[in-house]
C-alpha cells in the first residue's frame, strides 16, 4: 500500500457526517421572501442596479460589478424588488442586502444555452461566463472565481485540484454532489483545465467517501487523465495549504499564494456552478446546503435557493421549529459561524447548517497548562498558546514575531485545548488587528 | 423570537480532554507507586502521603481564597503535587515536614506565581530542594532510612561498610575509598570492589527494579513506577521524548564516565534503576507546566535533565541529582521554548 497522503499535524473530531452521507439531495420549496446581502464575496461589493417596486426573473442582475474582482449579483426568485436597505448578514454585523418578494411563479431570464458547443468558447469568454454568473469559491473564502482563475503571466499554474476532502465534520453537500453530479463535476474539470492549461489534476477526496472516490475513479478511467487520490481523513485536509502540502510536498510561501508554488485548487461546489455557467448561462442562485446536528430531526442535503432564511430552511425540512436549539452555526462545526439569529439568509459561501440542541460544549477558558497538544496540531507549525497570551495581553509586537498573520484559523488548537481556551478567537484577535496595523501603515 | 442562541468564536466542538481529567490520570499513575510505599514502608509513609496531601489541597484553596480567584481544587492538580511532595520524602521524616513541604510547593512555588499553569519550576521538586536545604539531615545525609520490607537499604551485604542508599553508598563511602586507594587498606579496597561486584549483577538489578533497596518512599520501586508511566504514555499526557531522553542521557554517561576504575565500565542498571530518576522522568521531568512546549525543546531538557543528573551524582556535592538536574532545566524552559519555534509551514 502506498503511505496514505496528508499534512503534518491536524486533528480528529468526530465525523458526524452519518445521518446525511446517503440522503440525496432535494430541492426545497421556493421561499416568498429572499434577502441578498451585496457583499458575499472577497473584494469590491457589487453597485445595485435596481430600485424597490422593479421587477425581477430569476437570475436578473440585481446589482452589477464594480471591478475585477467584483461579481454580479442575480436575484434568486422571480418577483418585486421590495427594498434596498440594512439587513443582518450571518457574521452579525449589517449590511446592504436586496429584499424581494416571490411572486411563486418561478419565471427565469432567458438562459444563453451552450451545451456543447463551450469548447469553441475562447479562455476569456469562459471566463466572462464565469464572472457573468457571479461565482465565487464556494468552500467559504468566497473570493470571485474568474480572478483566481487568471493567474499573472510569471505564475504558470501546473497543477488544478478539486478539492473534495470535505473535511469539516458534518457536512456532506460536497460528497452528494460528486456522487449526484459526477459527470457535470468532471465536465466542470475539463473546462478550468483548458482555462489554465495546466499538466497535472488531481481530484482529492477523503477515504471516508470510498463511494465517492470508486465513482469519480471509475469516470476518470473513461474521461481523461485525471488522477483520483484518496486523503487521510484528517481535519483539516480540506484546508487549500494543507491540500497542496498533501499532494504535492510544496509548502505555499507564507503570505503568499497557491499559485506561487504553481497550483490552484477549487471546491466542488464552485466546478459546479461554472459548469452550469458555461454551459447553461445559469448564475449562481441556489447552493446545496447540509441541515444537520443534534437539533435536527429531518438532517439531510437540501438545495435551497440563495437569500434564502435559515429560519426558513428549517421550517420548511422540519415543519416546525426544534425545541431546544442552543447553537445554529453556517458552516461546519470547526470553522462555521454561529449566528445570531435565524433570519439570516443562505449566502454564496453557505455550504451548511448544523443546528446543535442545549446544552452546546463550551469553552471555559482556564489558564494554559502548556500541554503543547496546540504546538503538536497546529497545521502551520505555530504556537497557538502563546499567541493566544500575547493577543489577550494585546502584545501585537509578539503577535507579529510569532507569524500571528499565517493562522488559517482552522480550529485544530481550539478543539484540543484541555483547558478549554478561547485559542482561536484571541489569535483572530491579534490577527486582525496587526493587518489592520499593517494596512494603516500601507496608506 | 423567544429562542436565544448561543453565539461564539469557532470551534464548536471540543475534546472531552480536560484540566481535571488529565490530573485525576496522573493521580491514578501515582497510585501503584503509592500502594507500594505503604506495603514497603508501613503506615506512616501512607500518614506521610495523606498529610501531604491534604496539605496541598488546603493551602491551595486558602491562597486562592486570599487572592480572589476561583478556587480550583477539585481540578485535582494540588493532589498530584502533594502525591510527589510526600514521594521524596523518607519514610522516617516527621509528618509535620510533609505538611510543611506541600504547604510551600503551593503557596510559595505556585500560587505567588499565579496559580497552575503560571509556576516556572515543579512545585513538589521545589519544595523538596527547600526541604533539603532546611532539614538536611532527615533529608538526606541521614544514614538512618528505614530500608524497605523484605529488603535492606543498600541491598548488598556490607562488611565494615555503614549502610546507606546505594547512591550514599557510591558516593560517600566507595568512590572515596577508590579516589584515596593509597591511604586505605587493602582489605577496604577489596571490601569496595565486592560492593561494586554486587551492584553490577542481574539479582541486585532485580532488587531494584521489584523494590527490595532503600530510597525515599515513592522511589523504591521502578517497576510500580514504570506502570504508572505507561499508563501517561498511553493517554499521551507524557510525551515519549522526555522519559526516553533522559533515562538515555543517564545511561550513556553512565556507562561513559560511571565507573570509579576507567572510562566505558560504569553501571548502567544501576545508575538508570536506583535514586530517583523513574519517578523523576516519568512524573516531574514531564510535568507539563515546568517543561518546554516543542517536541524539539522536550528533547532538549529531556538530554538537559540527564547531563546535570549525572554530573551530580558524579561530581557533585549530593549523592543524587535528579531534583537539581529538574529544576534547572525548569529555569531553562523559557529560553528552550524560544530557541526551539518550529519553522512555520511556508516560512523562509
Amino acid at each position: 500500500m502506498f503511505k496514505e497522503a496528508t499534512f503534518k499535524g491536524g486533528v480528529h473530531p468526530p465525523e458526524s457526517k452519518a445521518a446525511t452521507s446517503d440522503k440525496p439531495i432535494k430541492t426545497l420549496g421556493l421561499p416568498d421572501n429572499v434577502i441578498l446581502p451585496l457583499q458575499q464575496h472577497i473584494g469590491a461589493p457589487p453597485e445595485v442596479t435596481i430600485e424597490p417596486g422593479d421587477k425581477v426573473k430569476v437570475g436578473s442582475v440585481i446589482a452589477k460589478p464594480t471591478g475585477f474582482v467584483s461579481v454580479p449579483l442575480h436575484s434568486s426568485v422571480s418577483g418585486e424588488v421590495k427594498s434596498i436597505s440594512d439587513q443582518i448578514h450571518p457574521t452579525g454585523v449589517r449590511m446592504q442586502a436586496v429584499t424581494i418578494e416571490s411572486d411563486g411563479e418561478d419565471t427565469w431570464e432567458e438562459l444563453k444555452i451552450e451545451s456543447g458547443t463551450h469548447n469553441e468558447l475562447s479562455v476569456d469568454e469562459l471566463k466572462q461566463k464565469i464572472q457573468d454568473a457571479g461565482i465565487v469559491g464556494l468552500g467559504g473564502a468566497a473570493f470571485p472565481t474568474h480572478v483566481k482563475l487568471s493567474p499573472p503571466a510569471g505564475k504558470p499554474i501546473d497543477t488544478f485540484i478539486l478539492n473534495g476532502a470535505e473535511c469539516e465534520p458534518y457536512l456532506t453537500a460536497d460528497h452528494r454532489q460528486m456522487l449526484e453530479r459526477k459527470k457535470e463535476l468532471i465536465e466542470g474539470v475539463k473546462m478550468i483545465v483548458r482555462i489554465l492549461g495546466n499538466e497535472r489534476t488531481i481530484i482529492a477526496i477523503e477515504r471516508n467517501k470510498p463511494d465517492a472516490i470508486e465513482t469519480l475513479e471509475k469516470l476518470c478511467r473513461k474521461e481523461g487523465n485525471f488522477e483520483v487520490l484518496g486523503l487521510k481523513t484528517k481535519y483539516p485536509q480540506g484546508g487549500e495549504k494543507q491540500l497542496i502540502e498533501a499532494l504535492t510536498g510544496r509548502e505555499v510561501p507564507s503570505g503568499g499564494l497557491p499559485m506561487d508554488v504553481g497550483c490552484l485548487v477549487q471546491n466542488v461546489s464552485t466546478v459546479l456552478a461554472v459548469y452550469e455557467a458555461v454551459t447553461e448561462g445559469r448564475p449562481l442562485i441556489e447552493k446545496v446546503v447540509t441541515l444537520t446536528g443534534s437539533a435536527v430531526a429531518n438532517p439531510g442535503n437540501y438545495k435551497v435557493r440563495l437569500g434564502t432564511m435559515v429560519e426558513e430552511v428549517i421550517k420548511q425540512v422540519e415543519g416546525e421549529m426544534p425545541g431546544n436549539l442552543g447553537k445554529a452555526i453556517m458552516g461546519g462545526p470547526m470553522m462555521g459561524i454561529a449566528l445570531p439569529s435565524l433570519d439570516v439568509p443562505v449566502i454564496k459561501g453557505t455550504n451548511g447548517l448544523v443546528l446543535l440542541s442545549d446544552p452546546v460544549p463550551v469553552a471555559i477558558h482556564q489558564p494554559c497548562i502548556r500541554c503543547g497538544s496546540c504546538v503538536d496540531t497546529c497545521p502551520v507549525r505555530l504556537i497557538p498558546c502563546e499567541l493566544a497570551l500575547f493577543a489577550e495581553n494585546e502584545r501585537w509586537d509578539k503577535c507579529r514575531e510569532y507569524s500571528v498573520k499565517d493562522c488559517i484559523e482552522c480550529g485544530a488548537c481550539g478543539y484540543l485545548c484541555p483547558a478549554g481556551r478561547n485559542l482561536v478567537q484571541l489569535i483572530r484577535y491579534g490577527k486582525y488587528t496587526v493587518i489592520s496595523e499593517d494596512q494603516k501603515k500601507n496608506k | 423570537m423567544a429562542m436565544t442562541l448561543k453565539v461564539s468564536s469557532s470551534p464548536h466542538i471540543f475534546t472531552n480532554e480536560s484540566i481535571p481529567r488529565i490530573m485525576l490520570t496522573v493521580v491514578i499513575s501515582l497510585v501503584p507507586a503509592a500502594v507500594g510505599a505503604v506495603y514497603f514502608f508501613g503506615a506512616h509513609a501512607l500518614v506521610l502521603i495523606v498529610l501531604a496531601v491534604a496539605s496541598a489541597v488546603g493551602t491551595e484553596a486558602l491562597c486562592q481564597k486570599l487572592r480572589g480567584v476561583p478556587v480550583t481544587v477539585n481540578n485535582c492538580s494540588a493532589v498530584v503535587t502533594g502525591i510527589l511532595l510526600a514521594f521524596n520524602l523518607p519514610a522516617n521524616a516527621p509528618w509535620w515536614m510533609a505538611v510543611l513541604g506541600s504547604a510551600f510547593a503551593i503557596a510559595i512555588v505556585k500560587e505567588l506565581f499565579g496559580g497552575i499553569g503560571y509556576n516556572i519550576w515543579n512545585p513538589a521538586l521545589a519544595a523538596r530542594a527547600f526541604l533539603l536545604a532546611s532539614w538536611p539531615t532527615t533529608m538526606i545525609s541521614s544514614t538512618e532510612f528505614p530500608a524497605p520490607r523484605g529488603g535492606s537499604l543498600s541491598g548488598v551485604e556490607l562488611d565494615g561498610i555503614t549502610q546507606a542508599t546505594p547512591l550514599q553508598l557510591i558516593k560517600n563511602t566507595i568512590i572515596p575509598i577508590f579516589e584515596k586507594a593509597e591511604s586505605v587498606s587493602a582489605a577496604q579496597v577489596e571490601s569496595a570492589r565486592r560492593v561494586l561486584e554486587q551492584m553490577a549483577n542481574a539479582d541486585y538489578y532485580g532488587a531494584l527494579f521489584w523494590g527490595r533497596v532503600g530510597g525515599v518512599i515513592g522511589e523504591t520501586s521502578a517497576a510500580l513506577l514504570i506502570l504508572g508511566g505507561i499508563l501517561l504514555l498511553t493517554r499521551s499526557y507524557i510525551d515519549w521524548r522526555v522519559p526516553v531522553g533522559y533515562i538515555g542521557t543517564v545511561a550513556v554517561l553512565a556507562w561513559v564516565f560511571g565507573g570509579p576504575e576507567g572510562y566505558f565500565t560504569g553501571n548502567v542498571g544501576f545508575h538508570v534503576l536506583s535514586g530517583g530518576l523513574l519517578l523523576g522522568a516519568f512524573f516531574m521531568a514531564t510535568d507539563m507546566v515546568t517543561s518546554p512546549i516543542t517536541r524539539k525543546g522536550k528533547w532538549i531538557f529531556a538530554v538537559g535533565c540527564g547531563i546535570f543528573t549525572m554530573l551530580i551524582r558524579l561530581k557533585g556535592g549530593y549523592p543524587e541529582g535528579v531534583s537539581y538536574a529538574i529544576l534547572l532545566m525548569n529555569t531553562a524552559t523559557p529560553l528552550i521554548d524560544l530557541y526551539t519555534k518550529p519553522k512555520i509551514y511556508g516560512g523562509s
